[in-house]
């Protein structure tokens, strides 16, 4: 995989992870994060995409191997993270959810303010900053999980299939809003999927996983400049929907079973 | 017919029907006083010993409140202290359990030699509130979304934020719902405590008014006590319920009303 271009924010080399139950999530999973790419780790459901996600995070330790970040370790300070569930604290409003990463860094509510409205904005919630979780859709939701990951400007996103949980007009809205924040911010991204179409449509670079054990087994590169509701129905989009399919399914029969 | 007014008419219904019902068996029976008083005499026994019932009254609230305050305090703190330290909590929870199984009437009568009559009514009181805070907001602290744990973890939260800011905000439902049962433990454990120190005589409570009025077989006496020592119980459950609607009415699903 040795690729030109400037050094990669952070790096995994021959990374394995074997939970306590002797189960071998990961093995020789070798992996670069570009900056200012969207990657997408890409493979069927039980493949390790999220273990390895949380081991770049640093929620959970390799069993083998290495995590490298360009930075020192410090950067994971600039992370930002997104579970499959919004993960909201039901007990405080969308204000409040939104303010919880400045304020475990000490920040004070009044003078984090115009930072979380501006990233309220962002996602479209500027008119629900008062309500209560339990009074948004599933969709809002989402955006209000993606607010928090976002207000401290980090250098990484990772997303952990943020919108496997929706209904599909909610997440080819939720698609297309996440393509202009990547493009406005400039921010890399790491985005965990099962669906092909979704990492299509959302990527720069695409890395296959075969299952059990996860390690790489394919990368495409998506290279196009016109990514937006048209880019949907294009030639263009079946074309690469149809390369990462065939790339899909020779992973599943790379993996013992599937 | 309306739901709500359904659930007020038709036990006031049941009420009065078991109310006609007593009062009819006394009559048609004539049932004398010191055996079973009628409806009607327990109420006019009622206001005739106001004064006594009611400074009776609220020396027993006053002891199921502290009874209850430092059933809250003492549960939740000792709640936050097992789950900040795995060793405390292996050496003190078995201790809180054998505190809870002991049956409160047998400890009663010790406590009344060691310590001060009202203080050993206290005791009686915090002994029995105090375990549903405590097992309650162990579990309430224990439940926090794993997601959000990492997500604390993540930003560098520390073990303080953590509590704070996540496990004790987690455990505020389970929290109410042991302080609601414990409000009603509290009058029991302090009822329990008269009781038992009723023969001793210095009491003051409603329950001692009852064990008294037992011994000069003033029978429309203790159902008058009894009707208010109910009353107590209701009282402080409703009020208790309030407060945990109140608490958690904005987020809580226990607080939501849904429309089908
Ligand atoms: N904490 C854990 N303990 C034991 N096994 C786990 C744990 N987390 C995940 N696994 C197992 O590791 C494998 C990979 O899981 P995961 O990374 O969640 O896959 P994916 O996100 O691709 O669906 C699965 O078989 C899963 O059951
Ligand atoms: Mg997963």
């Amino acid at each position: 995989m040795a690729s030109s271009g400037p050094a990669p924010i952070v790096s995994l080399r021959g990374v394995g992870k074997v939970f306590g139950n002797g189960l071998r999530a990961l093995d020789g999973l070798d992996l670069d994060v570009r900056e200012g790419e969207f990657l997408s780790l890409l493979g069927p459901s039980g493949c390790g995409k999220s273990t390895a996600l949380r081991i770049i995070a640093g929620l959970s330790e390799p069993s083998q191997g290495t995590v490298t970040w360009r930075d020192g370790a410090d950067a994971r300070r600039g992370i930002g993270f997104v579970f499959q569930e919004p993960t909201l604290m039901p007990w405080t409003t969308v204000f409040g959810n939104v303010f919880l990463p400045l304020k475990l860094a000490g920040a004070d509510r009044a003078a984090a303010a115009p930072r979380i409205m501006e990233t309220l904005s962002r996602v479209g919630l500027t008119d629900f900053a008062e309500a209560y979780p339990r009074e948004l859709s599933g969709g809002m939701r989402m955006r209000v999980s993606i607010a928090r990951a976002l207000v401290t400007a980090p250098r990484i996103l990772l997303m952990d299939e943020p919108f496997a949980a929706l209904d599909e007009i909610t997440r080819f809205k939720l698609n297309d809003d996440l393509v202009s924040l990547w493009r406005e911010l400039r921010m890399t991204v790491v985005f965990v999927t099962h669906s092909g179409f979704e990492s299509v449509f959302l990527s720069s670079r695409i890395v296959v996983m075969t299952p059990r054990p996860g390690r790489v087994s394919n990368e495409l590169v998506i290279d196009t400049p016109n990514r937006d509701a048209k880019f949907r129905t294009s030639a263009e989009y079946a074309g690469y929907c149809r390369v990462t399919s065939e790339a899909l399914h020779a992973a599943m029969g790379a993996g013992a079973a599937a | 017919m309306n739901e709500r007014v359904l659930r007020i008419v038709a036990p006031a219904c049941v009420l009065a029907l078991g109310v006609v019902l007593w009062d009819f068996i006394v009559r048609i029976n004539s049932i004398p006083p010191y055996i079973l008083p009628s409806p009607g005499l327990v109420l006019s026994t009622l206001v005739a010993d106001w004064p006594i019932l009611w400074s009776s009254l609220l020396a027993t609230l006053e002891t199921t409140i502290e009874g209850l305050a430092l059933a809250v305090v003492g549960g939740i703190g000792l709640a936050m202290l097992f789950n900040q330290s795995r060793l405390i909590e292996h050496s003190l929870y078995p201790y809180a359990v054998i505190l809870q199984v002991t049956p409160v009437v047998a400890v009663a009568p010790l406590l009344l030699i060691y310590l001060p009559q009202q203080a050993a009514v206290l005791a009686c009181a915090w002994i029995v509130a105090f375990f549903p805070v405590l097992a309650n907001t162990t579990l309430g602290l224990n439940s926090v979304d794993h997601n959000l744990a990492d997500l604390f973890r993540l930003y560098g939260a520390s073990r303080r934020q953590v509590l704070w800011e996540l496990k004790l905000p987690a455990a505020l439902p389970q929290m109410l719902a042991g302080i609601r049962i414990a409000g009603g433990l509290s009058l029991i454990g302090a009822v329990v405590a008269e009781i038992a120190a009723g023969s001793a005589g210095a009491g003051s409570g409603l329950a001692y008014r009852i064990a008294e009025s037992g011994y000069r077989l003033n029978i429309p006496r203790m159902f008058a006590a009894l009707l208010l020592l109910s009353f107590a119980g209701i009282a402080i459950f409703a009020l208790l319920s309030w407060l945990t609607h109140f608490a958690l009415r904005r987020w809580h699903e226990s607080a939501l009303t849904r429309e089908s």
